[in-house]
């Protein structure tokens, strides 16, 4: 065993020793492979660290959320509903919510615009008074100070006072966030007194009877749509899962380009490479040290490549913010979170990954080399 | 001792160009003497020194060392008598590009594994035998044709073979670098060493350090001189 070890050794001294004679072809590669590995780490690394922060974001939504459906299209419900709900054995804190979507002209931005929680006196407004989201604060910087002004979807102007901006802890899900009293949010949707709301919240005694709380909602009101935590959260999964999908899919071709290039160069063998095995199983080696030393080359390639890409995906995400992906992957269209993603690795995504690049590289090193260590070495003779 | 009984080599046989290099070749090779296979090009001297050598494996025949078969056997056994028994001194020395004068020395030692200082501290003793301990750490192609030829003995020597097999060593020397191998191989010869050398150079098979010459034709032996 002690000896296999020094044997190896040798062999790593041998091939990194080799592979310096040739600088610049292998500094190429580990480049081109490094900067594969990086992105591919990217995405992973983004996509469920987001994931992750989507997860966390939602601990504090409401269990279960009841929206109204006329003609299977999302609807106003009726205020009757909150008493029905309330009246509910096993449901707590239910609360009718006011909230919509907005385009600012001004911006060319998106807004969701809501009304604060009844039970949260932090977020309480009065009339002409808003707080908003912190990507909202960037996008306007400069204009308004202090002011928010908006052109109602009916063409009337609203000046609310900016009470408060809201943390940037809790972006991935406020971004886009203005908060206005509920006589203000009336009066700038045009819509009556006593129009009901747009959902209505609420949480649930015992967790484990989610489901059946679901199913008691679906009996009492018909024309109900519940939606449970567990079903958002599987939303954006799927929509975190779709977005690294497209992104992966448009990198397919590189991928494919690098697979050629590297395949070329881990397993071009030129003359003169032939020659030296030639040499070297002349002077003892076997067919097995060749295949070793060329499988440490391969090894070492891509282990390098792959510890560059992985560090250098790490810092992109989760120390400069993913600024290469964000506007793919996070998908808002003008008002991106500005969100500090919590440092944190799936082990199992990067066992996955390391097995997709460093076997396939390894492997397509030794497959060439096979046919010329096993030539006989008296053609270092003729 | 290398005993050789009817070794026959046939290079693509079978094929269109197919060479017949030996012919039913029967030779002694004894153990402490320097032989010589001298004839002109293509006569099959340096086929027979393959063949000696463990590079390749007849067609036909038998070659034995110490009495042992070594002609049929496995690659892994072939591998590990060349290494152990044989240090090879090729034409064109055969050095690696690129690393140094001391590494290329130590090449043969790696797939024995040994210990790393130990094995350094012998090569170094090796090139301080032949001069050229200031010149380890160099590349090898910065080397002249002489210093090329002494840190390719100094390769042949790291395991401390019994044999020591020169293929055509002279073809690229001058006078004075060529009696300066013919030194080197007489100082291998006081230390016991058993030598081979292929050679069309009279200023080899004329040496007077050489004991047996065996003058090879058309893949046969024509004659065995011993002196």
């Amino acid at each position: 065993m002690k000896t296999w070890l020094a044997r190896q050794r040798y062999l790593v001294d041998f091939t990194l020793a080799a592979a310096l004679r040739r600088k610049g072809r292998n500094a190429m590669l580990l480049g081109v492979y490094a900067l594969m590995i990086f992105i591919l780490a990217s995405v992973i690394f983004f996509g469920s660290a987001l994931r992750r922060e989507a997860a966390a974001a939602l601990q504090g939504a409401p269990e279960v959320t009841v929206q109204n459906l006329v003609m299977g299209r999302h609807a106003l419900a009726p205020p009757q509903w909150l008493d029905k709900l309330r009246h509910m054995r096993g449901a707590r804190h239910v609360q009718g919510r006011l909230w919509g979507y907005f385009y600012d002209k001004a911006t060319g931005a998106n807004y969701t615009v809501m009304t604060p929680p009844a039970d949260k006196p932090d977020y309480a407004l009065k009339p002409g008074e808003t707080i908003i989201g912190a990507s909202i604060k960037r996008l306007r910087d400069g204009r308004n100070l202090g002011w928010l002004m908006l052109l109602s979807p009916s063409g009337k102007l609203f000046k609310l006072k900016i009470k408060r901006t809201l943390p940037e802890t809790s972006e991935l899900m406020s971004a886009d966030l203005v908060l206005m009293a509920r006589a203000d949010f009336l009066r700038f949707f045009s819509l009556p007194e006593g129009a009901g709301f747009t959902d209505i919240s609420m949480q649930v005694r015992n967790r484990n009877e989610v489901a059946k709380i679901v199913e008691k909602i679906s009996r009492l009101l018909p024309t109900a749509r519940v939606i449970t935590r567990a079903d958002i959260l599987r939303t954006y999964e799927n929509v975190f899962s779709w977005r690294e999908g497209i992104v992966l899919a448009m990198l397919s071709a590189a991928l494919v380009a690098f697979a050629i290039f590297a395949f070329d160069k881990a397993s071009g063998l030129s003359a003169g490479e032939r020659r030296e095995i030639g040499i070297l199983k002349a002077l003892g080696w076997e067919t097995s040290d060749i295949l070793a030393m060329k499988f440490w080359e391969g090894a070492l390639i891509s282990l390098a490549a792959f510890i560059i890409g992985v560090a250098g995906a790490y810092a992109h995400v989760f120390f400069f913010d993913a600024g290469v992906l964000a506007p793919v992957l996070k998908g808002w269209s003008v008002l991106y979170p500005r969100i500090h993603l919590t440092p944190s690795v799936d082990r199992l995504q990067l066992v996955t990954l390391a097995f997709i690049t460093i076997i396939p590289f390894t492997a397509a090193t030794l497959v060439p080399i096979w046919k010329a260590a096993i030539t006989d070495p008296d053609v270092v003779m003729r | 001792m290398i005993e050789l009984n009817e070794v026959t080599k046939i290079y693509n046989e079978g094929q269109p160009n197919e060479v017949v290099a030996l012919r039913d070749v029967s030779l002694t090779i004894p153990e402490g003497r320097v032989t010589v296979f001298k004839g002109p090009s293509g006569s099959g001297k340096t086929t027979l020194l393959t063949l000696v050598g463990c590079l390749a494996r007849p067609t036909s025949g038998r070659i034995r060392l110490d009495g042992r078969i070594i002609s049929a056997l496995p690659e892994h056994f072939m591998a590990a008598v060349r290494r152990e028994t044989f240090g090879f001194v090729f034409q064109r020395f055969n050095l690696i590009r690129g690393l140094s004068v001391i590494e290329n020395v130590m090449i043969p030692a790696y797939p024995l594994g040994p210990d790393y200082r130990g094995l350094r501290a012998r090569a170094g003793a090796l090139l301080e035998r032949f001069q050229l301990a200031h010149k380890a750490r160099m590349k090898t192609e910065v080397l002249s044709g002489g210093e090329s030829q002494r840190v390719a003995i100094a390769r042949a020597l790291i395991n401390d073979p019994q044999w020591i097999i020169a293929d055509e060593p002279t073809a690229n020397l001058d006078s004075r670098l060529a009696g300066q191998f013919l030194d080197e191989v007489r100082q291998l010869k006081q230390a016991g060493k058993s030598i081979i050398i292929t050679s069309h150079d009279e200023r080899i098979f004329n040496a007077d350090v050489v004991d047996v010459v065996v003058d090879m034709e058309d893949g046969r032996i024509a004659t065995v001189e011993e002196r």
